[in-house]
């Protein structure tokens, strides 16, 4: 085959060079060395690839939301029937309906979104009320020291303390990027606590008990912490 | 009229169509677990999660016993010569003619050994996600970029797969040999000059 050597040919033993081992480790290296750097190399790209990639594959989830629920069926919303209810050691247990919500001081704000499993999502348009005044009217007891907030999304629920509701950008949120909440995002009412991870931003919202001490929510029952910090909690420390 | 030889053997075509079998029901049940849209259309979350990590177990499973119970020993000197790139090869990946290929071209092996890291990587970053839902310990913020980007990765060296294997008129000879085993003599002198079928 001299025809077809050049001088400029890489040297091989005979049998050939191990190359394909050599791709295999290599890719198996980098792949497995991503799980330090991946996240930080994806954040940083995210903002320009995933435009393109939507653009051209409208399917793909561009905005960075995955949508996760425990339950055989997600919840459906009807505005006709739903309504949220506070109850637990409140002196008028009420319930509300789509219209008396929507009637409540709106509030909005822009936060960011982390899920525990590693995902984020910069910049979400919130809509909707302070936890305040949706409990106030309630007449909560001088006891009442947490929130149990219940989804109907069965058995899905998570507590917060009552300081914990007062955090800046705690809210529920009927609207999401100015438009409703849809039925993934868990209309027609979800918590919203940015500083902690999303399993605690409970979806599919029905009803919130006012209780004593906070308890352990569904994932906390699986051994998530139940102060779910962002980079503090769940076994993150940044 | 022209003979025919064969070019896999019977424990090489069910060692890929298991790969292959499993791969889909993976890819499809990821994709409802990623896709926002099919995810609110289909639901039964826990259902689908159950369905893909145990079909992850099974393919790994499947492929091992596919391995051992089958020709092991035909199969070790096929991964040998994936393995082995000549100076033919090297000019074939620079896009030098001519590099006169032997069994595999050198876009097969690369692709054969991608497949593979792939596997593991698949397997090991899937394994992280279970666990680490389970134990903190084994949970990191980037093992779900890993496991997603590798279904892209993956997905791309599919498609490109699948084009060659069923479009490509040079070819998707190939995919014969894939099925029934054999490839016409004449095609593999064309293309695998080199290889000197048993």
């Amino acid at each position: 085959m001299s025809e077809h050597t050049d001088g400029r040919e890489p040297r091989l033993r005979p049998g050939g060079a191990p190359v394909g081992r050599a791709a295999f480790l290599g890719t198996v290296a980098v792949g497995l060395s991503s799980l330090v750097w991946g996240k930080a190399a994806w954040d940083r790209v995210s903002g320009v690839v995933s435009p393109v990639a939507g653009t051209l594959l409208p399917v793909l989830p561009t905005s960075g939301w995955r949508i996760y629920s425990i339950a055989d069926t997600m919840p459906r919303f009807d505005p006709t029937t739903w309504r949220l209810r506070v109850d637990g050691l409140v002196a008028e247990p009420l319930e509300l309906d789509y219209r008396k919500l929507r009637a409540l001081p709106r509030v909005e704000q822009v936060s960011t979104f982390h899920c525990v499993t590693g995902w984020t999502v910069q910049n979400v348009h919130w809509a909707g009320v302070r936890i305040a005044d949706v409990i106030e009217p309630a007449e909560p007891r001088s006891g009442a020291r947490a929130l149990r907030f219940v989804s109907a999304e069965h058995p899905y629920d998570d507590y917060l303390t009552l300081e914990q509701t007062t955090l800046p950008d705690v809210m529920l949120a009927y609207e999401m990027d100015g438009k409703p909440l849809s039925r993934g995002h868990g209309a027609p009412l979800r918590l919203i606590i940015p500083d902690m991870y999303g399993y605690k931003n409970v979806k599919w919202l029905e009803r919130i008990e006012l209780v004593r001490v906070d308890g352990s929510g569904y994932w906390e029952n699986l051994g998530y912490d139940r102060d779910a910090w962002v980079g503090h909690s769940n076994g993150y420390s940044t | 009229m022209t003979g025919y030889v064969r070019r896999f053997s019977r424990t090489e075509r069910t060692f890929h169509w298991v790969n292959a079998v499993f791969f889909l029901i993976l890819l499809a049940t990821g994709l409802v677990l990623y896709l926002p849209s099919l995810e609110v259309a289909v639901g039964r979350r826990p259902l689908v999660k159950d369905i893909h990590f145990w079909s992850g177990v099974g393919w790994v499973v499947a492929l091992l016993v596919v391995a051992l119970a089958g020709n092991t020993r035909g199969l070790m000197r096929t991964a040998r010569d994936i393995d082995r790139f000549d100076r033919d090869d090297l000019r074939w990946l620079a896009r030098r003619r001519p590099a006169p290929q032997g069994r595999f071209n050198a876009g097969q092996k690369v692709n054969a050994a991608l497949t593979a890291a792939f596997t593991v990587l698949f397997v090991a970053s899937g394994l992280l996600l279970w666990f680490g839902e389970r134990d903190t310990r084994l949970r990191f913020a980037s093992t779900v970029v890993l496991h997603d980007g590798l279904a892209f990765a993956a997905l791309a060296l599919f498609v490109g797969h699948l084009y060659l294997a069923v479009i490509h008129p040079a070819t998707r000879h190939a995919l014969r040999g894939m099925t029934v085993g054999t490839v016409s003599e004449e095609w593999a002198t064309r293309h695998h000059p080199k290889w000197e079928p048993d």
